[in-house]
């Protein structure tokens, strides 16, 4: 009887839950959708289809989800954190065997009304399985070597699953975000320090080795290293989206070039337009105005989760809570860094805003999550 | 229901909010370094950017694909690509398009009809892409629109490739021509290309470069070219080359080709030359021809008027598509159905009064007073029409259609060239189907001498001759090879009719032309080598009322063209080892003998020696005519010069 362990008279109950969800966060979020649905219709050259009128409705679908998330009990989902990491290492393993291959990698699901990443739910299940593993593990064995070793496993084996697909940009997100959940949990730091050493460590180590008798890698391996980290060496490919996105985002300026007048995304030069590369319209045609907007909004949807995880005396909550802020942090940073030239070019989408059901569809439920914690705090 | 632990004691549950602002700040920090980086792209560098967007546009376009080319079987060239210059303008770089044009047409000559055609285009396309505003434009202009650039903004002279065919009117009627892809050709097609959309290109529009388009087209490539902001291409990015159509090889001859389109000039005819062996046609000719390269540059209103309202069509290619009643030369088909039947042997006569009487009407014969008594021989070689409809009479229709079609009458022959003919060759069935009405005996007497429903295209006759002559099923081929692969031969199988029939039939059309008393005598080949069989047809484009026929059968000479008779003659040679089979239609001609056996001869005559034939092929008393005759057309096939400067390119 463990999700009455909370003092269940001090939470609201029925259609007060309603109440006291996170509203502001409610309406941050539709605000980021809809500046999505905008930008799909503009790219589409002014219609609907194919890309705004579906992403409406799987917005529909994942606001839905997110309201029934919400009204369940936070210990519930909880409880469930176990099984959800569990089925998701199944379904990684699954698309491993049968997945659709799509761009050269086995990622998706065909569920027949949307393709099912579960790359992507992975990043949920990673973050509920470790704050509930955080919750449960007494406080004073937080930095002992075997408890450290355990969620070090749980990210391991995701990661590497995800490697094998390959799906690079998406590992080290999985990495990144386990780590930063390990980080909030209490891991003394000097566990940190040594990962960070190492690695920096290894890829000097490797750099180094370039040229000489033990040489650590193969040539074309380092010609592949090299365009990763620099794409104008290889400005037909890669090279050239980021050049073509860094013009289309420049030339945006101050107001922008108006709704539907940029040319860049008008005359096909922008690669990805609706999925990856969707922020370049959106700068191209609004403006410092509208990216700074967009940004805005952004932190603010960090702020008010970080406010939430703050306020809540429950450690899953606080956990689950600022692990699911972590991770969409990590996806607009690294996809707006990307798209300004500062980032190699890795496959992440621009949450909300770009097309996609599988992302949108586990953030929301995320955001259910954070929801259900905020309803549901202790008080 | 126990109240949960607060779980506030513990080191590292102190850490938590800590951790969290810290992890926090970090994450604010980046933000702040993103919304940094927008502002430094956005506002301090806006106007590079804005520069390179609007001057370093990176197009990608399509390089169309060189078209095959086309040559005859000895390799000379029938189609090729010549380069052409053109002058195209650039909507949005012009700015004013109106003054644009006006400038340019104070510096060179421009087509009225031309600039309203790109000022029409100009409205339906993108403003970037550029429209030709004069084609197959001379170097000279050309020279002088690159001189005056900068006074005409967004105006390029271009070359490309244009179609031309070095042979004028000798191929026209069997490659056809290209032009500008047309919305029409655009709304037929599924899923039309991209490289069609390429203002301009060129695509077969009829004869063989249509049928043979895809192979010929070839495939485009790519290539993405950086352009500065008046729209002049600055440099080339990269390009993908794409695959240039497949060359076609025909089985014609072009100089032989040459010699039938210069032996029938001035008539409205056509000839055919097959290869009894392979089925190769070795000339498709058909007279008067048209100028394909008219069609190719676009071919003016006035030129384009005088060539459909020629009373000689010169537009119709009549040696295929054209049909007309077999006539006489129909006699062979009848014939071999009656001996397959069994209903005559070769040695049974039939006595031709100079009619016969078939229900209540009375079917003359040519020869008011009659032949006589008559055998199958002489039937052919004397021409009997009361012989065949008395045969005709006792085998049925449905046999001789049957037979018909067999020799490849009635049949639509398989080569790629337009509007090919499948000719009728009616039964009881097909007069019931389309007309409603029962098979009357007097269609089958008409029938059987090749009149009444009877049609047939002059390449039908050439390969029922070539059947007859050969036994087998010979099949008509053009294209000998696409891209040097072989196309199959059109031997055929041997045809299955008894060869002691067929032998008596070519027997027969031995006599018609070699025989004193034979109806082509006067057309025969004295080089015994080469002796030639044929038949001769006059085939009828009129009725002859029963007044007419009491005042006299009027001469072909004194009635208007229009009304004369159609002049037919197919032949074979040489008649112990056929090689080749000849068919001449002379539309209006008169009687087959007189002008279509001796066109035939010189046709037939030119394929077996290659070339100019010795006078001492043709009979002792026409040699000082062919002499003139073979004079006169060497003059006519010296390399014709253009005498109307259009010749730019």
């Amino acid at each position: 009887m463990s999700y009455l362990e909370y003092a269940v008279k001090s939470t609201p109950s029925g259609f007060r839950k309603f109440l006291y969800m996170n509203w502001p966060l409610t309406l941050l979020l539709i605000s980021t959708a809809s500046a999505g649905f905008l930008m799909l219709y503009s790219v589409a050259g002014g219609s609907w289809t194919p890309w705004a009128e579906p992403q409406m409705e799987r917005f529909g679908l994942g606001l839905t989800a997110m309201f029934i998330i919400a009204l369940v009990p936070i210990w519930f989902w909880r409880n469930m954190s176990v099984l959800a990491y569990l089925g998701s290492v199944a379904l990684l393993v699954f698309v491993e065997l049968f997945g659709t291959i799509g761009m050269g990698a086995q990622r998706w699901i065909d569920l027949g009304f949307m393709r099912l990443q579960p790359s992507e739910v992975m990043k949920v299940a990673l973050v509920m399985v470790l704050a509930a593993y955080y919750d449960w593990l007494p406080s004073h064995k937080t930095s002992r070597p075997l408890w450290v070793f355990i969620p070090v496993a749980l990210i391991i084996l995701p990661t590497l699953l995800v490697l094998k697909q390959p799906d690079l940009g998406t590992s080290i997100l999985l990495l990144a975000a386990g780590g930063g959940l390990m980080f909030l949990a209490g891991v003394h730091w000097a566990y940190f320090a040594a990962v960070i050493a190492a690695v920096v460590g290894l890829i000097a180590a490797v750099f180094n080795s370039r040229g000489t008798e033990w040489q650590l890698l193969k040539d074309y391996q380092f010609r592949r290293i090299d365009t990763f980290l620099d794409p104008s060496t290889d400005p037909l490919g890669a090279g050239y989206h980021i050049t073509q996105s860094k013009i289309a985002l420049g030339s945006g300026g101050w107001n922008g070039r108006g709704f539907m007048q940029g040319t860049q995304s008008r005359l096909n030069f922008l690669p990805e337009k609706h999925t990856d590369f969707i922020f370049t319209t959106l700068a191209e045609e609004f403006g410092f105005v509208g990216g700074i907007t967009l940004l805005i909004l952004y932190a603010l949807i960090l702020l008010f989760c970080m406010v939430t995880a703050l306020a809540t005396k429950d450690r899953f909550s606080s956990l689950v809570t600022l692990g699911i802020a972590l991770n969409f942090f990590l996806f607009f940073a690294v996809n707006m860094s990307m798209v300004m030239g500062m980032a190699p070019v890795v496959g992440v989408p621009l949450p909300m805003v770009s097309y996609g059901g599988s992302a949108m569809l586990v953030l929301m439920t995320a955001f259910g999550i954070v929801q259900s914690a905020h309803i549901h705090r202790p008080r | 229901m126990k109240q949960r632990k607060p779980k506030s004691q513990g080191l590292a549950y102190k850490r938590l909010p800590r951790r969290a602002l810290l992890l926090g700040g970090l994450q604010a920090v980046f933000v702040g370094g993103l919304a940094a980086r927008m502002r430094f792209m956005q506002v301090d560098q806006a106007d590079e950017y804005r520069l390179l967007a609007e001057e370093n546009r990176i197009n990608i376009r399509l390089i169309p694909p060189t078209r095959g080319r086309i040559y005859d079987r000895n390799g000379q060239i029938i189609g090729q690509n010549s380069p052409s210059y053109r002058i195209v303008v650039v909507r949005e770089d012009a700015g004013d398009v109106d003054k644009v044009i006006a400038k340019l047409s104070e510096l060179i000559p421009l087509n009225d009809d031309e600039i309203e055609r790109a000022q029409t285009e100009m409205r339906r396309s993108a403003p970037f892409l550029p429209v030709t505003l004069a084609d197959q434009v001379t170097w000279e202009d050309i020279s002088k629109v690159a001189v005056n650039a900068p006074a005409l903004p967004g105006v390029t002279p271009e070359v490309g490739l244009t179609r031309q065919y070095p042979r004028y009117e000798d191929f026209a009627h069997i490659v056809g021509y290209v032009g500008p892809v047309s919305d029409y050709d655009l709304s037929k097609l599924e899923d039309p290309e991209p490289v069609l959309r390429i203002p301009r290109f060129q695509i077969g529009k009829v004869g063989l470069e249509a049928k043979q388009e895809n192979s010929l087209r070839g495939r485009a490539g790519a290539k993405r070219v950086e352009v500065n902001a008046t729209g002049r291409v600055m440099r080339e990015l990269d390009r993908q080359e794409g695959q240039p159509g497949a060359d076609l090889q025909l089985a014609i001859d072009a100089e032989l080709q040459q010699y039938a389109q210069a032996r029938l000039a001035g008539e409205s005819a056509a000839a055919i030359v097959i290869d009894c062996e392979t089925g190769d046609l070795r000339a498709v000719s058909s007279t008067p021809s048209f100028d394909p390269n008219l069609f190719v540059r676009g071919i003016s209103v006035a030129d384009y008027r005088a060539l459909t309202q020629d009373k000689y069509r010169p537009l119709a290619n009549k040696s295929v598509q054209g049909t007309y009643p077999p006539g006489s030369t129909f006699k062979m088909v009848t014939a071999l159905a009656a001996l397959e039947a069994g209903v005559i042997g070769p040695g049974n006569t039939v006595y031709c009064p100079g009619h016969l009487k078939v229900g209540s009407r009375r079917f003359h014969c040519w020869k008011r007073g009659g032949h006589g008594t008559v055998d199958l021989n002489l039937s052919l070689k004397r021409s009997c029409d009361v012989y065949y409809y008395d045969v005709a009479l006792r085998v049925g229709i449905d046999k001789i259609s049957e037979m018909s079609r067999k020799l490849g009458l009635g049949v639509k022959h398989d080569i790629p060239m337009s509007a090919v003919a499948s000719g009728l060759a009616p039964n009881q069935e097909w007069k019931q189907r389309t007309h409603g009405q029962d098979w009357l005996v007097g269609d089958t007497a008409n029938a059987s001498i090749g009149q009444g429903f009877m049609l047939a295209s002059p390449l039908q006759l050439a390969v029922m001759t070539a059947r007859i002559a050969t036994g087998r099923s010979v099949t008509p081929r053009l294209v000998r090879s696409i891209d040097g692969v072989e196309q199959p031969s059109g031997a055929g199988e041997p045809l299955d009719i008894n060869p002691y029939n067929l032998e008596q039939v070519r027997k027969a059309m031995f006599s018609v032309s070699n025989d004193r008393r034979g109806t082509a005598y006067r057309s025969r080949i004295i080089e015994d080598e080469f002796r030639m069989a044929g038949k001769t047809g006059t085939s009828q484009v009129r009725n002859i009322t029963k007044a007419e026929r009491a005042a006299g059968v009027i001469r072909n000479e004194d009635l208007p063209w229009e009304r004369r008779d159609h002049a037919l003659f197919v032949s074979f040679a040489p008649y112990d080892n056929p090689k080749y089979a000849v068919a001449v239609v002379v539309e209006h001609g008169g009687g087959g003998s007189k002008a279509a056996a001796p066109v035939a001869r010189d046709i037939m005559l030119q394929a077996l020696y290659d070339g100019t034939p010795p006078l001492e092929a043709y009979p002792v008393a026409d040699r000082e005519r062919i002499k003139e005759q073979q004079k006169r057309l060497e003059g006519d096939r010296r390399p014709k010069a253009r005498p109307d400067g259009k010749d730019r390119a």
